[in-house]
């Protein structure tokens, strides 16, 4: 909300600067997201009178006036089309600066000379209104300067209200803050309580009382519409942000900003019988004063006369019912709407206003008489015409009640460990409003119809501690007994995988959960992904049932950039619909490589990144959990992975259940065509619940004999699964066999069509003796005919 | 050795051969050649080994002053075959190292160092200061339902505060969560205090523009126990601020309004330039909060507190668009993780 420092200070006036006022008002949770002067910086710019207009020789749109200021004349020649005889304006005179240093000097127009300038309100600062110069009032003082008329030095606040503090959605509630902030006392505008002079009044019901448990209406009889809204009003409006319109909105308006209590006018020759506030029927529709015309929900709750719906209550006016320059006769509305009966109905219809803001929040349900008596005074100054008396419909019974809350004394020093003075801290609370009552222990207060926020004891301390500064109050290092947090090492950190990928070359990255479905149909067209409801875009629909799209986007984004090398990690939930209609959020690691398997340098060309890069990659990390012996890479076949180069990936879990705890392959070549991806892309999605599982070590004591090693060069048929080869020589190695060491594969040249040949390395070591050659002998015997007799793997010479 | 003269070889004098042994010595150039003088002079059959098997022909009285002449002579020798000898393989393996020497400015060789996203370093870097006074981490789902996210956090439909939120719905009932929050509410519904967690993750609002992402993180803390007071929230989080930006910046507390907190507490900082800037909500918890998971709020008292960690990660590193951080642009994680 906007507001006029000036038109505050008319209310509090504390002995300190804007700066301090900002500062003072921000700390008290009314934070001020802003301030602008009211006005350019301009000087030198007068009341002035047009006594001719002539047009100018030499130029159709231009006209040449001559300008008094009350003690000279001069001739001016000027652009703007009201420019005309009679009319006061503001005058810059030669020597005047305008707003961005802008200095008015002499000058010659199409060979007319000029001495000064007429002025609009933009060429002011005043607004954004250019549509001719400013039209200032015939009373108004020949040669006074223009700041001084309109009084300028002033500057606009731009209050950011939390939505509990409607109170302070007006100048009357944010200087009843700043005088208790400044201990002081509040000018408030007497309340004139304006006798009638007709008799008219509207007839009012209230049907839906939950809602409206309030409604008072005023007939005013023969108002002048045209009348000019005041300066000073026009002033304060624009300084509230809100723009002149005509007199009767305009002091609507005023009202609102000064008290916050909205309001609104109805043209009386439009209103058909009696008033009833009711919820909407059904199919009924409503055109708003903005030309909207609306189909109303069920349960809105409308300003109805006896044919149909006039206004969106605590919303908008309608158009049928308003005012025009024709109006005479008005209905003046002020009530009250309860917040929760109106919360959400604006943004229902995509709408937000002033009093929609207002009432959701919470107007002071005491405050409607004053504000009819307020703005009737205000208009009939203004536009004349004759006031009935106020009809007021009210039940009672619906109105808010506010129950005593209190205050414990003890409660407040163990809340902000510290002890307040009791007059302190009652003098604070009665400043807000409150009636306070000490009983000792505690105190009992009486809450404001103008709070809502205030309920609970908890809400007591936040005035206390507020008003007397969270800055004031004291700071401490909390205290608490130590315990050591126990972290177990049979589960590997997230921190730890982390630090291992990147240690390998790879960057982390973090995509949106959210993906197009059209990705995901790609990548995994067996599970259904959640859809959002409400989407931000329709590329972001669908939350991911795996993380491997989204780093495949990174990729593309990257590869559209030139970078050709890409090694990408994440970690995140994967959304999975479930049979039973429940929603698995599952923690998943994912990984993507592409490009160069080395960066590329001066070291001899480096190759393209293969499946073994990503897989010896992945194993490094179940190496970290030391249980290589529960996973395992299994063919299988994925829709989204290369089928001669994708594997399943099992984990044995605790009870011995092997699961599919993930994927690693080449990204189908179909896919990428489909994602315009280049080159090749391997990738690996694991479950990080799996991944992170880790053996502790146990020791085992070290054998002082020598390891014994025997090499095996072997030629089997190109399909033969080697994994295969090297489980079946751990079985027959027999139990001092240590380990099997792959170390060579070869197809091609010197080794006969569709078969390899590969060598292998067996290692024996026994703990307690050197084993003999025989022993040794046996064994490789018995690895080489189960070799050649389950694998037709034959020996090469 | 001059009182020897007698000792002679081949007809020079011994003293001579010696000169001449040393001469050749000093002038050999190659290891071979050197091991062949040794040979020479006092192999088992050098000139000078042999010299020794001559004694005999010598008066008695005189051998031993003659064997102790010729064993100095071979000792001077011996001396001077191992000085070339240094001097050679010395050369030898200056040379070597001067062939061996490489150019070090090349760049080294293999795979290099990746990163950690720069929202990553910021919540773990949070996580250690906090874990160093007792919090430990607690996750959640991010799919949550109504109730943990709004109902249980004091916020009520048609509550203004939703409004605040733009929440990404998949039905009536489940959303997105908008803050982690919820893990906070889960963690109190399964716990009796003293509670201290810490709850980072990933959130999610409907709205994206320049300073808003649909999808960002948060780091929320929870302390709730005895006696635990506004001054508590003031020193944890006082202290948190100036260890994270490791800087002995101003500090400001100002009211503000959340419904799960009362007093509900916005903290700005001053960095020395005289800006406040906006960086944390935190509050005192509401004791409805409490109640709704089973906390007695009369004899329990705690804070809350919650922060965006890419505001942090932007502060600390510099980094003007929120938006960069969701592109995993490699030009932009490689600089900074």
């Amino acid at each position: 909300m906007k507001f006029s420092e000036k038109w505050l200070r008319e209310w509090v006036n504390p002995a300190i600067d804007s700066d301090s006022l900002d500062e003072q008002l921000s700390l008290a949770g009314l934070e001020i997201d802003g301030r602008e002067a009211a006005a350019g910086e301009f000087s030198g710019v007068v009341i002035g009178e047009i006594l001719s207009a002539e047009p100018h020789p030499n130029a159709d749109k231009l006209q040449v006036c001559s300008v008094t200021d009350g003690t000279e004349t001069y001739a001016v020649v000027c652009g703007a089309p009201n420019a005309r005889a009679g009319l006061k304006t503001a005058f810059a005179r030669i020597g005047a600066v305008l707003p961005g240093n802008f200095k008015i000097k002499k000058a010659k127009l199409r060979q007319v000379e000029s001495f000064g300038m007429l002025s609009s309100e933009q060429e002011l600062g005043l607004s954004e209104n250019h549509d001719g110069i400013m039209e200032l009032p015939s009373d108004a003082p020949l040669g006074m300067d223009i700041r001084e008329y309109l009084d300028l030095d002033d500057q606009i606040f731009d209050v950011d209200l939390t939505p509990n503090r409607s109170d302070c959605l007006s100048i009357a509630g944010l200087a009843r803050e700043l005088g208790v902030l400044n201990k002081m006392g509040v000018n408030q505008p007497v309340l004139n309580r304006i006798v009638a002079e007709i008799e008219d009044q509207p007839k009012i019901t209230l049907e839906a009382p939950t809602a409206c448990p309030r409604y008072l209406g005023r007939i005013i009889r023969g108002v002048n519409i045209k009348a000019t809204t005041p300066l000073w009003m026009q002033e304060k409006l624009r300084r509230g942000g809100i723009r002149s319109l005509d007199p009767v909105v305009d002091v609507t308006n005023y009202v609102m900003l000064e008290l916050g209590q909205p309001m609104h006018a109805f043209d009386l020759a439009n209103i058909n019988g009696a008033i009833t506030v009711r919820l909407s029927k059904e199919n009924e529709t409503l055109t708003l004063l903005n030309g909207t015309e609306l189909k109303l929900n069920p349960e809105s709750l409308v300003i109805a006369d006896e044919k149909q719906a006039l206004a969106l209550a605590g919303i908008m006016g309608g158009e049928a019912s308003g005012c025009n320059e024709a109006t005479q006769d008005l209905m003046l509305e002020v009530a009250y709407f309860d917040p929760l009966s109106l919360a959400g109905k604006a943004r229902d219809y995509g709408l937000h206003t002033d009093a929609s803001h207002r009432f959701e929040r919470g107007v002071d349900f005491k405050l409607q008489e004053r504000a009819m008596e307020r703005a009737t005074e205000l208009l009939l100054e203004i536009t004349g015409g004759k006031a009935g008396p106020i009809t007021e419909a009210v039940s009672e019974g619906h109105l808010p009640t506010r129950k005593p809350v209190t205050l414990r004394k003890a409660r407040l020093e163990k809340l902000l460990a510290l002890r307040l003075d009791d007059a302190e801290v009652n003098d604070i609370l009665t400043r807000l409003g409150l009636e306070v009552t000490d009983t000792g222990a505690a105190w009992v207060t009486q809450v404001p119809s103008y709070r809502f926020d205030i309920s609970i004891e908890e809400d007591l301390i936040e005035e206390v501690a507020r008003v007397y500064g969270y800055d004031n109050l004291p700071v401490k290092a909390p205290t608490a007994n130590l315990i050591i947090q126990s972290r177990s090492e049979s589960e590997l950190s997230k921190r730890q995988i982390r630090e291992l990928l990147i240690s390998r070359g790879y960057q982390e990255a973090i995509t949106y959960s959210f993906i197009d479905p059209k990705w995901s149909a790609l990548f995994d067209p067996n599970n259904e992904p959640l859809a959002l409801a409400n989407p931000i875009s329709a590329d972001l629909a669908v939350m991911r049932t795996s993380l491997l799209p989204s780093l495949a986007k990174a990729l593309s984004h990257n590869q559209k950039r030139q970078q050709a090398r890409v090694r990408f990690f994440e970690t995140g939930l994967s959304f999975i619909k479930q049979a039973d209609g429940s929603l698995s959020q599952e923690p998943k690691l994912a990984g993507l490589i592409s490009g160069n398997r080395f960066p590329e340098g001066w070291a001899g060309k480096t190759e393209d990144v293969d499946f073994f890069d990503l897989k010896g990659d992945l194993e490094a990390l179940i190496d970290l959990g030391n249980n290589a012996e529960r996973w395992q890479f299994r063919v299988a076949s994925n829709p989204a992975l290369h089928p001669g180069q994708s594997a399943e990936i099992l984990f044995q879990q605790d009870d011995g259940q092997q699961v599919t705890a993930g994927w690693i392959g080449a990204l189908h070549p179909q896919l990428m065509k489909s994602l315009d991806l280049k080159g090749k892309v391997f990738v690996f999605e694991v479950s990080l619940a799996c991944i992170t599982q880790a053996q502790v070590a146990q020791f085992q004591s070290l054998s002082r004999f020598p390891e014994m090693r025997r090499d095996l060069a072997l030629v089997v048929d190109a399909e033969l699964p080697v994994g295969q080869l090297i489980q079946e020589a751990r079985i027959q190695g027999g139990e001092w066999l240590q380990k099997v060491t792959l170390f060579d594969v070869y197809q091609g040249k010197g080794v006969e069509e569709g078969k390899k040949s590969l060598a292998l390395g067996l290692t024996w070591q026994h703990p307690s003796r050197t084993l003999t050659d025989e022993e040794i002998n046996t064994q490789v015997n018995q690895v080489v005919t189960a070799f050649s007799q389950g694998y037709a793997a034959e020996l090469r010479s | 050795m001059e009182n020897l003269s007698s000792l002679t070889v081949e007809g020079e004098s011994l003293q001579q051969r010696v000169y001449q042994a040393l001469e050749k010595i000093t002038q050999t150039s190659d290891s071979q050649a050197l091991d062949q003088l040794r040979v020479d002079y006092l192999g088992k059959k050098g000139e000078l080994t042999s010299l020794l098997k001559t004694l005999g022909s010598l008066p008695a009285e005189e051998r031993p002053k003659a064997g102790e002449v010729i064993n100095q002579a071979k000792q001077v020798v011996q001396d001077a075959l191992n000085t070339r000898k240094d001097e050679l393989d010395s050369a030898a393996l200056n040379a070597r190292l001067a062939a061996e020497s490489i150019d070090i400015s090349l760049p080294g060789r293999g795979q290099e160092i990746g990163g950690l996203h720069p929202v990553t370093r910021t919540i773990d870097r949070i996580e250690d200061f906090f874990s160093s006074i007792g919090f430990t981490v607690a996750e959640g789902p991010e799919v949550e339902d109504d109730y943990h996210n709004f109902e249980a956090l004091n916020i009520p439909e048609h509550h203004p505060a939703r409004a605040m939120h733009d929440t990404f719905y998949f039905d009536a009932h489940t959303l997105l969560r908008t803050h982690t929050s919820p893990v906070q509410v889960r963690e109190m519904e399964n716990k009796q205090p003293p509670i201290r967690i810490i709850c980072p993750g990933r959130v999610y609002r409907c709205d994206s523009d320049m300073t808003h992402s649909p999808m960002f993180h948060q780091m929320e803390g929870l302390l709730i126990d005895e006696n635990i007071s506004f001054a508590d929230l003031k020193g944890i989080l006082q202290q948190f601020l100036r260890a994270f930006f490791e800087q002995d910046l101003k500090v400001r507390f100002r009211p503000s309004y959340f419904p799960f907190t009362e007093p509900s507490i916005e903290v700005d900082v001053d960095r020395g330039d005289g800006r406040w800037l906006e960086v944390l909500g935190c509050g005192m918890v509401h004791p409805k909060v409490l109640e709704m998971s089973g906390i007695d709020p009369e004899k329990y008292t705690g804070f809350a507190f919650g922060m965006g960690m890419e505001r942090f990660a932007m502060l600390r590193y510099g980094v003007d668009d929120l938006r960069l951080f969701f592109d995993n642009d490699l030009k932009f994680l490689s600089q900074l993780g």
